[in-house]
């Protein structure tokens, strides 16, 4: 179906992406992912002012196919939380990069973002993805 | 939306009556005001036309008792009339719960025969017949794994490990019980990954939940080295009975290494489960479990002269009721009869035809629905598919089940397992009772659709267009909870 990587974004392997703005951590799920989920109808955000850790589940996105956990790049506390999906969650559908970033975290250790999945590598872990599937398409 | 019937509150015409209660032959008794109302807005209808709305509104559903209905990890086979029979005998349901114990030996002693056949089928030691559908087994079988620890004075034990294929309601139970969910990953085989699962093992561990087979329809190949790594750090093993269908007569969840499990006796042994219950979720224990059951519990006692009587039995450090009376008992009749109806050898059968039926169904379909674990391996009693055809990239799962609407069969379960895991999933679970005719008829309504993908793909995406009803908005259902209907105030 082909899914669009914002090249300024970096990435996990569960389909979340973060961006670094000035001292802050932005983030949300990527382009991949809501597709994968298809239209939204419920988000459940972490709270302003939360203390997260790397990996944890610290929000939820539903769609009438599934619930999915949506995972913290980075350990930090969460500083904003983009409140306007919870009325819209369709906004992540049609900007999964921009108007639908989820939460920003002010990081407890700034070089942890490093360490995330650069463009390159989650572009060729999504290219993977598709070839287990194409493979089974035989 | 046009309506195919009208509400029974739109059939209603003030003073009409469906029946006429006899004169009472008791003295009156006054209700408290407290408990009195003078508004009570019911539909009043007469006997015919109750009996007529509701008939009608049956003739519009897509029934096991109209066509095969594949929903996967539902177990919707065919319920034989003589549970029914069974379940209808007076003896058994016009008794009443607080009824004095010795004129109700029957019932009971049907109980304490099923708590005897559901420990031997699962070859565990104790049952609890209490829990009323699968998800409260769930939460019964984490409550007693919390209590157990806790009896030993082991506080630390805050971690439930739970496969990524897990039903949703595993987590749900877990949190429910306080406990912390942690997701586990499956491997390409679609096995629990162990070397993530010893990634999480620590003292923390309560335990693991595990459905097996898994909800890909797959066993669990390396199901006792998973149970064994969790027992070394001192956790329990949980296991899911939703998918007992494959398993009845051929392996024990107790000798494969569960400490507790519990059965949906209505998908497993046959009541009728389509329209949201009744259930019935027993839970089964090692016999280290047994005094933490949630009672009562039937047990049988000696009289002085030689008989058996049964009786209630609370264990001693149970976790205490989790329904009152004695589970949803008509269920238990019905699960009594269709286990003595088949015996051994038939309950073999049908784990083993449930297994066939599904792998038919793999084995004519994954040419065109790929099969992600299925291409190297055989399913259990279920299939897991995807809805991606070749040549059709417009085609998703949800249209691929909506139109099997219109060739008369009841879609399977989509989009579980979860996207993520299995993109567009098609979970299929025919039975043991759908005949080879039938399975040709559902794989061929397939390959046609396939076809129609490719062909016409508007077709699919316009499907149902034989349905009552055409396709739905889900999205707008599932964001405007409120739907419909104000009780008329008059």
């Amino acid at each position: 179906m082909g899914s669009f990587i914002d090249s300024s974004a970096r990435y996990l392997k569960t389909h979340e992406w973060a961006r670094r703005e000035g001292e802050e951590i932005v983030c949300g799920i990527s382009d991949y992912a809501q597709q994968l989920m298809n239209e939204l109808v419920y988000v459940e955000l972490p709270r302003a002012g939360q203390h997260v850790k790397a990996g944890d589940a610290f929000a939820v996105v539903e769609s009438v196919k599934a619930a999915s956990d949506v995972y913290a790049p980075v350990s930090g506390v969460v500083v904003a939380i983009n409140q306007a999906l919870e009325r819209n969650p369709e906004i992540i559908n049609r900007s999964p990069y921009q108007e639908g970033w989820m939460a920003r975290i002010k990081p407890d250790n700034p070089a942890d973002f490093e360490a995330l999945l650069t463009p390159e590598a989650y572009a060729a872990l999504l290219e993977e993805l598709e070839q287990q599937d194409t493979k089974e398409d035989h | 939306m046009k309506s195919l019937e009208p509400l029974i509150f739109e059939l209603s015409v003030p003073g009409r009556k469906g029946v006429h209660v006899p004169e009472s032959d008791v003295p009156e008794y006054e209700l408290p005001a407290f408990l009195q109302r003078e508004h009570l807005p019911l539909p009043e209808l007469s006997q015919v036309d109750v009996t007529r709305h509701f008939t009608r509104l049956s003739q519009l559903n897509l029934a096991v008792d109209v066509t095969m209905y594949p929903l996967g990890s539902c177990t919707m086979k065919y319920n034989p009339r003589v549970n029914e029979d069974a379940a209808r005998l007076s003896g058994f349901a016009a008794l009443h719960p607080l009824q004095p114990l010795e004129t109700v030996q029957g019932a009971i002693y049907l109980m304490h025969e099923l708590q005897q056949y559901l420990a031997e089928i699962a070859g565990m030691d104790a049952v609890s017949l209490q829990p009323a559908a699968g998800a409260q087994g769930e939460f019964t079988g984490i409550l007693i794994m919390r209590a157990y620890h806790a009896a030993r004075g082991d506080h630390r034990r805050t971690k439930m490990l739970i496969p990524d294929s897990a039903h949703g309601t595993n987590p749900a139970s877990s949190a429910m019980a306080g406990l912390t969910v942690v997701e586990l990953p499956s491997d390409r085989r679609g096995n629990v990954d162990l070397e993530a699962l010893r990634a999480h093992l620590d003292e923390t561990v309560c335990g693991l939940m595990i459905t097996n087979p898994n909800t890909f329809g797959m066993f669990e190949e390396h199901i006792e080295e998973v149970c064994r790594l969790v027992h070394e750090v001192g956790g329990l093993v949980y296991g899911d009975g939703a998918n007992m269908n494959a398993l009845l007569g051929i392996a024990k969840p107790g000798e494969i290494g569960f400490d507790v499990i519990h059965y949906n006796l209505h998908k497993t042994f046959s009541t009728p489960h389509g329209g949201g219950g009744p259930g019935s979720g027993p839970v089964a224990v090692k016999q280290f479990l047994a005094d933490f059951l949630p009672g009562p519990i039937v047990r049988a006692v000696e009289t002085e002269d030689g008989d058996t009587l049964f009786e209630w039995y609370q264990p001693p450090r149970s976790i205490g009721r989790m329904r009152a009376f004695h589970g949803n008992f008509g269920v238990l009749v019905r699960a009594y009869t269709y286990i003595r109806l088949h015996g051994e050898e038939g309950l073999r059968k049908v784990s083993q035809h449930a297994v066939l039926n599904a792998n038919y169904i793999q084995a004519r379909l994954k040419h065109e629905y790929p099969a992600p674990h299925g291409e190297s391996r055989f399913c259990m009693h279920e299939t897991c598919l995807q809805g991606k055809i070749k040549g059709a990239p417009s085609v998703v799962a949800l249209d691929i089940s909506k139109r099997l609407m219109d060739y008369g069969f009841h879609p399977p379960t989509n989009y579980f397992p979860l996207p993520k895991l299995v993109p567009e999933a098609l979970l299929i679970e025919p039975t043991e009772t759908e005949s080879k005719e039938t399975l040709d008829r559902f794989c061929d309504a397939m390959l046609r659709i396939a076809e129609e993908a490719r062909t016409q793909p508007e077709l699919l995406k316009a499907s149902p267009h034989h349905a009552p009803l055409k396709r739905l908005d889900e999205v707008r259902a599932a964001k405007e909870l409120v739907l419909c209907c104000v009780l008329r105030d008059e």
